[in-house]
């Protein structure tokens, strides 16, 4: 259950963003995420309400995309995407492969905020 | 009223990252090799580095560690009856260990007296593996008792690792662990690591894995 320090760290990134729009609302949090990043995503949806109370971020939604595990093959000469997380191997010619092009992402995407007059 | 998307791009453990960047320079420039311990509660890591630690300081090393707990020093007394320095950090039920921890637990220790420094992670298998503490070398432990399963159940913490220990195999057979199998979970997970089979109570397999310790400091550290 590490999602509330999680959580604690996106209020703490998107307040000291919006201090540079004084007056601005967050209307939406987008994160991407790994698909090995082990962060549950209804986690860090409960943390997220608590955690944002109270702060320029109260009220907003957070956009959890999830990015699929991508590894490069040597034989095939590709980078290939995962179904899963149980076998690291390529799709197309089952070689195991450890070379992790993308999958263990943990970031905050962008910020949707609602400016003053 | 307008509506204005901002690019952060930005990674949430950032502020962790960074640190456990400037960690890895120290213990690089100190000549330490330092390693990340990480497994379920009950696997037996504190027997393993106990066993670890005194073989290393019986070889002529200088090895320590930081065991982390949620609560009780239990396992630094432990670890310590080997004669290596051993700091204890209590977490008061945050589940892993971070790197500020880390730099903070490190304070007057003089890092360049060290070859080896062993941090125990509390035991849990989910949050420890997004924490980068800085170390050169990220160990998952697994016990005979757990299921052979584990790393196709944990694959975050599999795939991360860089060298994987089965602890307790003197008590393999009654468990009746299935090792072929074992062995494929954690390769279907992360092709090609290392894997140490070990016993702490008989000592069986760490020669071998005394024999990584020492190439990987040389190789790396």
């Amino acid at each position: 259950m590490h999602e509330l320090s999680i959580v604690s760290s996106i209020v703490d990134t998107v307040t000291e963003s919006v201090a540079a729009y004084p007056g601005a609302r967050v209307k939406e949090v987008r994160l991407r995420v790994g698909a090995l990043a082990s962060v549950i995503e209804e986690s860090l949806q409960f943390c997220y309400g608590i955690a944002t109370e109270d702060t320029p971020l109260a009220g907003s939604a957070l956009v959890v995309r999830i990015l699929p595990v991508i590894l490069h093959c040597e034989p095939c000469g590709m980078d290939v995407e995962l179904e899963g997380v149980q076998s690291f191997r390529c799709p197309r010619c089952d070689e195991p492969s450890y070379d992790l092009r993308q999958g263990r992402e943990l970031e905050i995407d962008s910020i949707e905020i609602e400016e003053g007059e | 009223m307008t509506t204005r998307i901002v690019e952060l791009r930005r990674g949430i453990l950032k502020k962790n990252d960074e640190l456990a960047a400037g960690l890895r320079e120290r213990y690089g420039a100190a000549g330490l090799l330092v390693l990340n311990l990480v497994s379920s509660p009950g696997t037996g890591k504190t027997a393993f580095l106990e066993r670890t630690l005194r073989e290393l300081l019986a070889r002529g090393s200088r090895a320590a560690a930081l065991v982390g707990d949620l609560e009780t020093d239990n396992d630094a007394r432990r670890l310590a009856a080997s004669g290596a320095p051993v700091r204890q950090i209590n977490t008061h039920g945050i589940c892993h260990l971070d790197a500020e921890m880390i730099a903070k637990h490190l304070e007057g220790w003089e890092l360049g007296t060290l070859d080896y420094l062993f941090i125990e992670n509390v035991g849990n298998l989910v949050c420890p593996s997004s924490y980068d503490l800085g170390e050169k070398i990220r160990v998952a432990l697994l016990s005979v008792t757990e299921g052979e399963d584990k790393p196709l159940k944990y694959p975050t913490l599999f795939n991360s690792a860089d060298a994987a220990v089965i602890t307790k195999m003197d008590i393999a057979e009654p468990c009746g662990f299935d090792r072929a199998e074992a062995l494929k979970n954690i390769n279907e997970i992360r092709p090609g690591i290392r894997i140490f089979e070990t016993s702490a109570k008989t000592g069986a397999g760490m020669d071998a894995w005394l024999d990584y310790l020492v190439e990987e400091r040389a190789r790396r550290g």
